[in-house]
């Protein structure tokens, strides 16, 4: 996982018209890859919502009468091993993936933006721990420490996304620090100092709202690799168990019946491929869209 | 510059101390009295109380921790509950391996990566930089192990044209070694490429802009020139940052290539310890990995300093 932390111009906080986000939504939506990405991952939220609608078979059911069935008009993706249709299973898989992206962004931001405000605002001992301790949990490689951890805790989607949470939060705490340092040199919060601002009130008011642009934009491009962290995960066997669907774990069947059923290997690569390109499109246009030395 | 070398090997020092730290902590949260999990099917009182003994099990914390730390210290990372060998004669006999894997699929990242960037940001714009930034996410986007699983069916199943999976060693042949190690090579590269590709080009377009490179435009060096002898070496300092960086990616995407392509590597044996709840395989592949990843780094960034003078200095 790349750990290039890149300090992003501050902002002024008063917002100009439109909203804070006025300008940079309209030049996001200017860019068409950007629009693309963020209507393929909107298509990818509604299929995981409505998979109960959607779907045409049970998920789980095995149907020992049709196995293996090649892609045709009854099952559009064929049939797995035991019968299951591919279709179905690939529809309920998107829940997985979605939710290990999501929630184990949300618990990297959660770790990582406090732990960088606090240890790029205060310096000190304080920062110097943290950062060591970014340094260690980085010295992990990703997949290693996360397959350790779900040695240890056990396998199943939770601690998938506990182990990507926490393998993916020194990003957060190193970007936030970086920003905090950028931002706390500027004069409107030696001023707020000046004014006797307590520091919470400084970081609260001044500091966070000038880091929000890059950590949505990391957050984005994170939730990409978590996807694909979580699918290989599976695939490992370690993270979400059978018989529920999931992508990874679907391919990790599937490459046992390369010669009889090929067809059941390539839908969900596709379906993991196609979510994580579209998170990445949109990251990638966000980020352009953010950043005010483009114009 | 001198005593950039010393500052920055000291930093290593906590972090290593923590890597250890952690990986205690690891190993002490696992479900279930160690002790049990290493005696085994017959809970015999008398094994267990052994185990406590010869584990310092029954010492406080800090007192096992520090006793462990001696050991790995001599080298000692334990034996494997499962058959008994020395963790460190397992990984000794796998890391060749996942060694040799890691290093085609380098040469395939940067073959891939280097003219590819060089070329996109010469040619800003064009059609080139359009197609090869593509290239770069999709190679970002696409799940290696899936990758490997289309290979297989492509170029094996259906053509025919390469073994699907195993491992030769080297010395039974290097043909036969090669063959079989050329798609987990690329599938591995692939996604480096795609990380080495986008840096080359954001390095490359910032060094074109310098004052230097219109100068050896102005003296009336050729562009090749100017862009090879000039442009690119400078560009490549970050590309080498991010290259020990991504050492880490490297070994992680190598689990999972292994066990697509079958490779008895690194990642199998991590892989099939955790399966075989033979934590203390898991735990020395933990460690091991985790200590060559600050060395190498450690390496990298004093070799800056060797090739840069201007960073020891600061």
């Amino acid at each position: 996982m790349s750990v290039t932390v890149r300090v992003e111009r501050p902002v002024e906080t008063a917002a100009p018209t439109g909203g804070p986000f006025g300008r940079p939504l309209s030049r996001l939506f200017k860019r068409p890859p950007a629009v693309i990405g963020a209507l393929v991952v909107l298509l990818f939220v509604v299929v995981a919502a409505l998979a109960p609608v959607l779907a045409p078979y049970d998920p789980a059911k095995p149907d020992f009468a049709n196995v293996r069935q090649p892609p045709s008009a009854e099952y559009r993706f064929g049939t797995d091993e035991i019968g299951r249709d591919v279709l179905t299973r690939t529809i309920y898989g998107a829940r997985a993936s979605l939710l290990a992206g999501v929630i184990s962004v949300l618990i990297a931001t959660g770790l990582g933006v406090p732990l960088g405000l606090v240890s790029g605002f205060y310096r000190g001992a304080l920062d110097e721990l943290i950062m060591r301790l970014t340094d260690a949990v980085l010295s992990f490689p990703f997949l290693i420490l996360a397959i350790a951890m779900a040695a240890a805790l056990g396998p199943s989607l939770t601690n998938a996304m506990i182990a990507i949470g926490i393998a993916t939060t020194p990003t957060f705490i190193r970007l936030t620090r970086a920003q905090v340092l950028a931002v706390g040199a500027e004069e409107f919060v030696t001023a707020a100092r000046a004014l006797g601002a307590t520091g919470a009130r400084i970081i609260w008011r001044h500091v966070l709202p000038n880091c929000v642009a890059p950590l949505l934009v990391q957050a984005t491009l994170t939730i990409a690799q978590a996807v694909i962290a979580e699918s290989a995960l599976s695939f490992l066997g370690l993270g979400v168990q059978p018989p529920t669907p999931s992508w990874g774990g679907m391919l990790n069947t599937a490459k046992n019946f390369l010669v009889q059923a090929p067809w059941m290997a390539i839908y969900p690569g596709l379906s993991i491929f196609f979510t994580v390109l579209a998170f990445n499109l949109f990251g990638d246009g966000l980020r352009d869209a953010l950043d005010p030395r483009d114009d | 510059m001198l005593p950039f070398v010393g500052r920055r090997a000291l930093t290593a020092i906590p972090t290593l101390f923590l890597v250890t730290v952690m990986v205690f902590g690891i190993q002490r949260s696992l479900p279930g009295d160690p002790a049990l999990i290493l005696a085994g099917e017959q809970q015999d009182p008398e094994v267990i109380a052994f185990i406590r003994e010869k584990y310092r099990l029954n010492d406080p914390l800090p007192v096992q921790y520090l006793a462990w730390v001696a050991q790995l210290a001599r080298g000692d990372l334990g034996r494997s509950l499962r058959t008994n060998e020395r963790v460190l004669d397992l990984i000794a006999a796998k890391l060749p391996v996942t060694i040799e894997l890691a290093l085609l699929s380098l040469l395939v990242a940067v073959a891939i990566a280097l003219p590819l960037g060089m070329l996109a940001a010469v040619r800003r714009g064009t059609a080139i930089d359009y197609g090869s930034t593509m290239a770069a996410l999709t190679g970002l986007s696409v799940p290696n192990f899936w990758l490997g699983i289309m290979l297989i069916l492509f170029v094996s199943v259906r053509l025919g044209w390469l073994p699907a999976s195993g491992y030769v060693p080297l010395s039974e042949g290097v043909w036969e070694n090669v063959k079989r190690m050329i798609m987990p090579a690329f599938v591995l590269g692939t996604g480096l490429a795609a990380v080495l590709m986008r840096q080359m080009r954001s390095s490359m377009l910032g060094v074109l802009k310098q004052d230097f490179v219109r100068t050896a435009h102005a003296k009336g060096q050729r562009g090749a020139a100017v862009v090879i002898r000039h442009a690119a070496r400078n560009a490549l300092i970050p590309v080498t940052t991010i290259l020990g960086l991504q050492l880490g990616a490297l070994l992680s995407g190598a689990v999972l290539t292994e066990q697509v392509f079958t490779i008895p590597g690194f990642g199998k044996l991590i892989v099939d310890a955790v399966f075989n709840r033979d934590y203390a395989v898991v735990q020395g592949v933990v460690l091991i990995t985790a200590t060559s990843y600050i060395l190498i780094n450690l390496l990298v960034d004093l070799t800056y300093a060797v090739l840069d003078p201007r960073i020891g200095a600061k």
